[in-house]
């Protein structure tokens, strides 16, 4: 049973992400941040449910739609919004940007301009807790789009024979850039994909943020006790465009309209006053709070000085570590 | 399979350093496709008997998957060294090597490291054709944030090997499959040899030969022709690409004033091209003759091997292109 703390935290992770990427949009739509942006307004319940279930030494790889799942991960919202912003005091000096994000601080190891290009790191990620033998598991989310990759292929194969802890969750929002699913493949369950290599799944409601929490902790529980891997296919829906600026004209008013009804934030307020928990968690307040935070962290990024033009090619080799370091 | 002379091979010198590195240090794994059966040239035989399968792992035929798993290993702690069996193949992993290995130290901001090898045989050699015999070592001098060794001795094999296992950045390792059963001496001790430390293998005056790889080999025996015709060569082998010991090679050229550049790669685009401009940058006023370079021509690997012959640049071109400089064509 879904206890109030827990509740409050949930609700207040998706309006954390929310107010973020409705606040980067603006910023980006009016240029006051460069870069080409990618933001999943409609899909927190994802990556706030899977995070929910991690523990603080597990990993976390984003999509090219990475503010989700760093800020459920607990990345510092000023150090990611100067980042987007390109000054110095972002987590990468401003060197990567919103598809290379990085927080090792929050074993966050990256985000990639590459559709599915960091599901194989992911795995030797896993590989490499799997040795360590400390029960860390590691978890990549990345859209339907990466589905047809040929990493995605050789990666379910390799997570599979290796029964290595990764959580592979399939962020299903139905549109590959500007095009639906149907016209890249003939697959109606991308899980079944993951079937053939002998890999658990689960489909579930991805705008469900108690579904996914729940699917993520049988999951997660599975890689942390040596049972591998699990493929989580959670099906939502993207109401921004697919970058900053994409003017849409591939989907229907109609369809959009349907999934504003299963605004995965609006369904956990109503499934919180059903249930009577919204007496004790505040909403509105939960709501205010990550505006201001979100504020906060825009005013330090737009007050962070620009990295020197000397840094444009400082860190290309990493220098050698002190011994014993 | 050490010989009696003390001589090894230098796939025997590989295979010594991937041993002792192994057994320096725990976090050093093996990943590749055959690698726990010695792989098809006996670079990790035996490893696996004295290391485990663990960590001289065998892989599917996934290559772009399984360089994407090193780096994601290398993250956070393990010391992957992955065999793309032969280069052409590397082509499969581009973009983990150039996308994510080579790329994530600098965008994460110095947060992430990427303590990775990729060992890769290159070669034209025994009419194998076109998709097992390229010279690919360009194309990764293009590419900012890897290092790019490319030995062409047994003990540099052993040597820059153990350092690129001990280096925190991406380094591709190219080794010459013509060179695999070539014997030489080993030095006592660890024998590290430091990337980004050209070897001076011939003194001369009258010319120098920049060479990598095989090359080096076909320069000095076109040295030891030159010689007996009066001509005085300097022959030195940069060991690796990047970082580059540029300073050794124009302190050559600086005393003999005419320097041919010679790789087994095709002409245009190789690394002669790059060698070429940054030589002429720095001792324009020191060169007598235009820079040559030496190179295969333009044009896929051919297995026939009448055309593989063809193909390979060897001791008769630099031969010819020293004469050259000197006015002797």
């Amino acid at each position: 049973m879904l206890d109030a703390d827990t509740a409050r935290q949930l609700l207040a992770t998706m309006w954390t992400i929310r107010a973020f990427e409705e606040r980067l949009t603006e910023l980006v739509a009016s240029k006051q941040f460069a870069g080409l942006v990618h933001v999943a307004i409609g899909q927190e319940a994802t990556a706030t449910g899977v995070c929910s279930v991690l523990r603080a030494d597990d990993y976390v790889y984003a999509s090219h739609r990475p503010d989700g799942h760093f800020i459920a991960r607990g990345a510092d919202l000023a150090r990611m919004m100067a980042e987007l912003a390109g000054r110095a005091s972002g987590y990468c000096r401003g060197k990567g940007g919103s598809m290379h994000l990085v927080a090792v601080e929050r074993g966050l190891l990256g985000a990639t301009g590459i559709v599915g290009g960091n599901i194989p790191l992911a795995l030797g990620t896993a590989l490499a807790c799997q040795e360590r033998g400390a029960g860390q598991v590691v978890v990549v989310f990345f859209g339907d789009g990466a589905a047809n990759a040929g990493y995605f292929h050789e990666s379910l194969n390799l997570a599979s024979l290796w029964r290595l802890p990764v959580v592979l969750v399939c962020e299903n929002n139905g549109y590959a850039e500007f095009t639906p699913l149907s016209a890249h493949t003939l697959v109606e369950r991308l899980a079944t994909h993951a079937e053939r290599f002998q890999i658990p799944t689960a489909t579930i409601d991805g705008n469900d943020v108690l579904a996914v929490r729940d699917a993520a902790a049988e999951a997660v529980s599975r890689a942390r006790t040596g049972g591998g891997p699990t493929f989580l296919e959670c099906l939502t829906y993207r109401l921004s465009g697919h970058y900053v600026g994409d003017p849409q004209r591939y989907r229907q008013a109609a369809e959009l309209a349907e999934w504003r009804e299963r605004d995965p934030i609006a369904r956990f307020q109503r499934y919180l006053e059903a249930t009577g928990l919204a007496a004790s968690v505040d909403a509105a307040a939960l709501e205010q709070a990550a505006r201001a935070r979100v504020e906060a962290a825009v005013r330090f990024a737009l007050e962070s000085p620009w990295p020197e033009p000397e840094e444009v090619a400082t860190q290309v080799w990493a220098a050698p570590r002190e011994e014993g370091a | 399979m050490s010989h009696a002379s003390g001589q090894v091979t230098y796939v025997v010198a590989i295979n010594q350093a991937l041993r002792e590195e192994m057994a320096r240090d725990p976090a050093v794994y093996i990943l590749g496709e055959d690698v726990a059966v010695g792989g098809p040239f006996g670079a990790t035989a035996g490893l696996a008997e004295a290391f485990g399968e663990r960590r001289v792992r065998n892989t599917p035929i996934s290559e772009g998957t399984v360089m994407g798993l090193a780096v994601g290993a290398a993250l956070v702690g393990l010391r992957p060294v992955v065999e793309i069996m032969f280069i052409d193949f590397i082509t499969l992993a581009m973009d983990q090597l150039v996308n994510h290995a080579a790329k994530l130290h600098y965008l994460s901001g110095g947060q992430l490291r990427v303590p990775l090898v990729v060992r890769a045989q290159c070669g034209a050699t025994g009419g194998w054709g076109a998709h097992h015999s390229q010279s690919l070592e360009a194309w990764f001098l293009h590419v900012p944030g890897l290092k790019i060794a490319m030995p062409a001795t047994p003990a540099d094999a052993r040597g820059l090997l153990k350092a690129a296992i001990r280096d925190d950045n991406p380094v591709l390792f190219i080794e010459h499959r013509a060179l695999y059963w070539m014997l030489g001496e080993l030095p006592d001790g660890d024998g590290v040899v430091p990337l980004g430390r050209a070897a001076v293998l011939r003194e001369g005056q009258a010319a120098t030969i920049v060479a990598t790889a095989r090359l080096v080999h076909e320069a000095l025996a076109a040295a030891r022709e030159l010689d007996a015709a009066g001509i005085s060569v300097e022959v030195i082998d940069p060991r690796s690409l990047a970082p580059l010991d540029l300073e050794t090679i124009v302190a050559s050229v600086r005393k003999t004033g005419r320097v041919v550049v010679a790789h087994e790669a095709v002409l245009t685009g190789g690394i002669g091209a790059e060698l070429a401009a940054q030589i002429q940058q720095a001792a324009f006023d020191y060169l007598d003759a235009p820079i040559l370079r030496v190179g295969a021509p333009d044009a896929p690997v051919p297995a026939s091997p009448r055309l593989e012959e063809a193909f390979v640049p060897g001791r008769r071109q630099l031969v010819a292109a020293v004469k050259s400089l000197l006015g002797q064509a």
